[in-house]
């Protein structure tokens, strides 16, 4: 299909959903598609079986804080003069674009990549949700180099790093993000059409867009957006397993930040059919738990999304304040992203929880 | 300053509404439809309130007034300036060119001159380019040439660093003698797009601005009132005229800011919840150490995003004109409303459509219309539908809440009557006598401001001197915009820090508040 300036609102509300609270609003992301759109012609989105085994494709993400994207937006040639950069180290020319993660702003920011240089972007992401780190990706659990990785800032300065691992690409890129304004593009996870085969979360650009436009839809027909969402990601291949897992308002919001992390819970007391119940939602940047009591009702990498109990509006951490109407929705990673392998990268204990990773249908049975 | 004579208008969609008062004293008031010549009502109101408290016009020490005018002519996008925009940012930015997402009719009004220049600032305050005189002289000139009746300026992290807006207003000076212009710096917050759009937003409305308080200035002096005069802003505080000629969005949504103001002020109340019923919606306020809570998120006026403060207002479709109606088993209230025609439509007027106003009359707690029309309603129906009334207040009272207390609740407006018992979650819930005319209140008792809303280095200057520089920063703003130094306060102060981002980079806001110094007239 081809993604025009009707898809990028649905596109936009999606990915917000899938960002699970963190991934940065991606407002601006909205306006630099639809400017990228509207110079350059609709984005192709292909699935991933089209690409050859031996084409070149490369993931695209920006890496910073989204305050800073907010005012420093960039200017285009950034993405491409780093998407170049890469192509000229490898010897490559790249074939396709590929989404890194589609929870918030990065959803789209791939498709902006794609409409300036008239590749197609493949329809999947490296995570089905947003993370906070650049490992935290399914290209790095298949074992897919994140380097060579070029970053760039609004000069088009390259800076090309060879790593011995992803996790030192994520802690070099980190800090030169704070050198370049705390802001910059990234091409990364350079890869070959066999291994997106094998490593990619599929068809997540396809399902954000879905999940944006069944929200439209409900609204526009007055319907109950709530039901329509579940009953769509109930159609979905990787998120078929999502229950409301509470209904109610927030009465306790604590935060506080560690290197350059948004840590904090919030506190949700139970209305309608949850009344005299409570449940409480630890985030860094993105939700990781929530837990009713004792029990732990869904966890990472499981999605715990927040949405206005009435608009069904996702609702980021940031966004987050006394008093608000909420239901929370937890659902299910894509199986690649609950094996063993993966759950040491981005499951409980790789951000510090001791509860082991149990599936959301397996804590919520039907 | 106990006697000071000063008077309050809120000129409204609607109504305008006037009030002298004596000190802390509401002497006279004064409630009539507004006329499409703002002018000939503020005059109307002013003269009004004067001769029912036989007040000279020499006495009155000043004259405070809020207007809809301006946040009106936008949305209408009515006598509204063609704008040159000018961003000082490349090579940043230019994936995103300005008036990105202005509706079409906006548009065509206000668009058509748009350049993005080298310059802007990196969040700690680096440039990210320097201004190219050169490169701005050129664009200045293509706008002398467009014939543009304003120019409005932004450059990326203008809230860390204004040199180059400030830089850029010199060379506007040199070359555009005449030409009035908004740096984004000056009305907006961090936010590129949205303070951005403030900017031109402000420049659109800049002649009018000027006409509109001459007209003021014009009405007064025909009065006699030599007093100086101010317009009301969107935070509950006041600007003079030539700051309103300067900046009229600031005057946005002054309208429920004044009522709430005056609602504390009636009730002497520091936090509590504001509840304002009126015909068709009700608006739910919080009042923080008296002034309503700001808005954190984006807000949209005309179709167009903007980030400059707004107060935190919940509308929900509960008023005295909602549709009543039983369905299933289960009795809704509006969000449906006869609106103003409530005189001819409500069954206590005669009229044929069940509403909130005629439950409240046949429960006997409110008297009015003819409560026989209401005799024959079914019991269960009427009880039920008072719970349901009181159910809607409950909860929209619950969603402005801050914390899970029970909360003090200032009730006005006209659609108050359908209020009768205690509400849950309220401690204490007062409904002022001159609750009518507390948006004139608001406006007449308005002090004035300052704030600051920039990025601190905590890791290098440490959190105490980072808080301690804003605060001091933003009482010098307040005195600035005319407060009596000593009786400045600080009011709010946030810090947010920047996400995904090593280095200790913290956002603070912080906002200081004074009385209105009026040299002479104490």
């Amino acid at each position: 299909m081809k993604v025009g300036l009707e898809h990028v609102e649905d596109l936009a509300r999606g990915a917000a959903i899938l960002g699970t609270g963190g991934g940065g609003d991606p407002y601006i992301g909205t306006l630099m598609l639809r400017q990228a759109i509207r110079d350059h012609g609709p984005v192709d989105l292909v699935g991933v079986e089209t690409l050859k085994d031996d084409d070149f494709a490369v993931p695209f993400a920006m890496m910073g804080a989204p305050t800073v994207l907010v005012e420093k937006i960039p200017n285009g040639n950034e993405m491409v003069a780093a998407l170049r950069a890469l192509e000229r180290y490898k010897r490559e020319e790249a074939k396709a674009v590929l989404c890194a993660e589609i929870g918030g702003i990065n959803a789209l920011l791939p498709l902006v990549l794609a409409a300036r240089c008239g590749l197609p972007v493949v329809d999947g992401d490296g995570m089905g949700r947003a993370f906070p780190q650049l490992q935290m990706v399914t290209y790095h659990i298949f074992g897919v180099p994140a380097a060579p990785m070029v970053m760039t800032d609004e000069y088009s300065n390259s800076v090309l790093f060879e790593c011995a691992n992803s996790f030192d690409a994520e802690r070099l890129g980190r800090n030169l993000v704070v050198a370049m304004g705390g802001g910059s593009n990234i091409c990364l996870y350079p890869m070959h059409g066999r291994d997106a085969k094998r490593s990619m979360v599929r068809e997540t650009i396809t399902l954000a867009l879905g999940l944006g436009r069944t929200i439209r839809e409900a609204r526009r027909s007055s319907g109950d957006p709530f039901g329509a969402v579940l009953e769509f990601l109930r159609t979905t291949p990787y998120y078929q397993h999502c229950r409301v897992l509470f209904e109610g308002k927030t009465v306790d919001l604590l935060r506080e930040t560690k290197a350059g992390w948004a840590l904090g819970r919030v506190v949700i007391e139970g209305t309608g059919s949850c009344l005299g119940r409570r449940l409480d939602v630890q985030f860094q940047n993105e939700h990781l738990v929530a837990r009713e009591g004792d029990r732990v009702r869904t966890i990472v990498p499981d999605l715990i999304a927040m949405m206005d109990s009435a608009t069904a509006e996702p609702i980021t951490t940031e966004g987050l304040k006394y008093g608000q109407r909420i239901k929370v929705l937890g659902i299910s990673a894509a199986p690649i992203m609950r094996s063993e392998a993966a759950l040491e990268v981005f499951g409980p204990q790789a951000f510090g929880l001791s509860d082991p990773f149990t599936p959301v249908e397996a804590l919520n049975p039907a | 300053m106990g006697e000071r004579l000063t008077i309050g208008v809120d000129v409204g969609g609607t109504n305008t509404d006037a009030v002298l008062l004596r000190g802390r004293e509401v002497l006279a008031m004064h409630k009539a439809p507004t006329s499409p010549d703002v002018g000939t009502g503020i005059v109307q109101a002013i003269r009004d309130v004067l001769e029912q408290s036989r007040v000279p016009a020499s006495g009155v020490a000043a004259v405070m007034i809020g207007t809809t005018h301006f946040t009106n002519a936008f949305v209408e996008g009515k006598h509204l300036n063609r704008v040159g925009i000018v961003r000082l940012a490349a090579p940043a930015t230019l994936a995103v060119r300005p008036l990105a997402d202005w509706p079409d009719h906006l548009l065509s009004v206000v668009g058509g001159s748009a350049e993005i220049i080298e310059g802007g600032y990196n969040y700690d305050g680096r440039p990210v380019n320097a201004l190219n005189p050169d490169e701005l002289r050129k664009v200045v000139r293509s706008f002398r040439e467009a014939g543009v009746g304003a120019v409005a300026v932004s450059s990326v992290f203008a809230p860390v660093n204004a040199s180059q807006e400030e830089a850029a207003a010199e060379l506007l000076r040199a070359e555009l003698p005449g030409v009035p212009f908004t740096l984004s710096g000056q009305i907006g917050r961090i936010g590129l797009i949205e303070r951005e759009n403030a900017a031109i937003m402000n420049s659109a409305l800049l002649g009018m601005a000027e006409r509109v308080v001459s007209s003021f200035r014009s009405a007064l002096a025909g009065l006699g009132i030599q007093a100086p005069f101010f317009v009301s802003q969107n935070d509950g505080t006041l600007l003079d005229p030539d700051t309103v000629a300067k900046f009229p969005v600031l005057t946005f949504a002054s309208g429920p800011t004044n009522s709430m103001r005056g609602a504390a002020f009636l009730s002497g109340a520091g936090e509590a919840l504001v509840m304002d019923i009126g015909g068709t919606t009700t608006d739910v306020g919080a009042l923080v150490n008296g002034f309503p809570r700001e808005s954190s998120i984006a807000v949209d006026i005309g179709g167009v995003r903007t980030n400059f403060r707004m107060p935190d207002i919940l509308s929900i479709g509960l008023g005295g004109g909602s549709h009543v109606v039983a369905e299933g088993g289960r009795v809704r209230v509006g969000p449906r409303s006869v609106g103003y025609r409530i005189l001819t439509e409500a069954l206590v007027f005669g009229g044929s459509q069940l509403t909130a106003t005629d439950i409240a009359v046949a429960a006997g707690y409110a008297d009015i219309g003819d409560r026989d029309r209401v005799k024959h309603l079914d019991r269960k129906l009427v009880a039920a539908a008072v719970d349901e009334i009181h159910r809607l207040a409950e909860e929209a009272l619950d969603r402005m809440k801050t914390s899970a207390a029970a909360a003090r609740v200032i009730l006005v407006g006209g659609g108050s009557v359908l209020i009768n018992r205690e509400l849950r979650g309220v401690s204490e819930l007062t409904v002022p006598k001159q609750a009518g005319v507390a948006n004139a209140i608001g406006a007449a008792i308005a002090q004035v401001s300052g704030e600051v809303d920039r990025i601190f280095a905590y890791d290098t200057m440490g959190r105490d001197t980072a808080l301690r520089t804003a605060r001091e920063e933003a009482e010098r703003n307040a005195v600035a915009a005319g407060a009596a130094a000593s009786s400045v306060n600080i009011v709010d102060v946030e810090e947010l820090p920047l996400q995904y981002l090593t280095g200790g980079a913290v956002r603070v806001r912080v906002k200081a508040v004074g009385d209105l110094e009026l040299k002479g007239a104490a």
